[in-house]
């Protein structure tokens, strides 16, 4: 149970630390609206690839503490 | 941590593709356009698998050699993992050709489909799926450890007829192929990838190589702790 709670609390702050880093840039009003928003879909790919890295580590470390276990 | 650089070096290295894939200058292209860009993930995908199957092969090589068990759980997985990367290779080819080769009127996707180059790409896919089938079959674990590594080097093999040579002797609309009008080799050096292409094309294909080769360790060390006992005797 508290390791679903961690984990959603650990999604839940990577998705608001996210929104916050845009929702920043949104008031300067330029690179994220500039150039036919490309800017939204690098953004947005780096996003899953830095979640998708997050995950892998995890699974790293966690395999990683099985095998000193044993 | 020293020994994890690589891990690293993915990371950052794909940051850097992904960053510099979307914003770095294309060359003007007629019909793909900026679609062009997809080279930095589909082609990437590719080589991945490519070379995630020759450590397959190695692996496979050297289990015939020594009969060690631990070399039998590090070809299946290398294969495994080149085989899922390859599922994502062939569907990112499908959706790019959706919006590039279907330039008719009245053109479905299935008749685009029937193409060289992709049936070529699918058959090799569907030997490697035979390879795991193969492999469920066993329930001696010597056995199936001998024969899937015979059958891991047919596989290899017959890459290269079915993705490399026959393609490239037929009319197909995929870059390499003679009626293609960009010559052989499938990467054009003059017309397909510039010299700025190629400073995020390489990157970007070491950094998802090593992306591969993480994902697959994790594996190996799950079943090489599955497989603890088996391995102590």
């Amino acid at each position: 149970m508290n390791k679903i709670v961690r984990r959603l609390m650990f999604i839940i702050c990577f998705v608001c630390s996210s929104s916050l880093l845009f929702a920043q840039q949104s008031t300067t009003d330029d690179l994220m609206r500039s150039n036919g928003k490309i800017y939204v879909v690098v953004a947005v790919c780096l996003t899953i690839l830095i979640g998708l890295f997050i995950y892998v580590f995890l699974v790293d470390r966690k395999i990683s503490k099985i095998e000193k276990d044993n | 941590m020293k020994k994890n650089w690589w891990k690293i070096l993915s990371f950052v290295l794909l940051i850097y593709t992904v960053v510099a894939g979307f914003l770095i200058k294309v060359p003007p292209l007629p019909i793909i356009h900026e679609s062009i860009r997809n080279l930095y993930f589909h082609v990437c995908m590719w080589f991945a698998m490519m070379i995630l199957f020759i450590i397959s092969f190695v692996y496979s090589i050297l289990y015939l050699n020594t009969s060690r068990y631990v070399n039998d759980i590090y070809a299946r997985q290398f294969a495994a993992v080149g085989a899922f990367l390859g599922i994502l290779g062939y569907s990112t080819g499908a959706i790019w050709a959706n919006y590039t080769w279907l330039t008719d009127q009245n053109q479905s996707l299935g008749s685009v489909l029937k193409e060289p180059k992709l049936l070529g790409a699918a058959i090799a896919l569907l030997i490697y799926g035979a390879y795991f089938v193969l492999r469920g079959s066993f329930t001696d674990i010597d056995k199936r450890a001998r024969v899937s590594a015979v059958y891991n080097i047919f596989a290899f093999v017959m890459l290269f007829p079915s993705i490399w040579i026959i393609p490239r002797m037929v009319g197909s609309l995929h870059p390499g192929a003679p009626g293609s009008d960009s010559g052989n080799p499938a990467l054009n050096a003059q017309k397909d990838l510039d010299a700025t292409m190629r400073m995020v094309f390489y990157p970007a294909v070491i950094g998802w190589t090593l992306l591969g080769v993480w994902i697959a360790t994790l594996k190996i060390r799950i079943q090489l702790l599955q497989d603890k006992t088996l391995l102590n005797e």
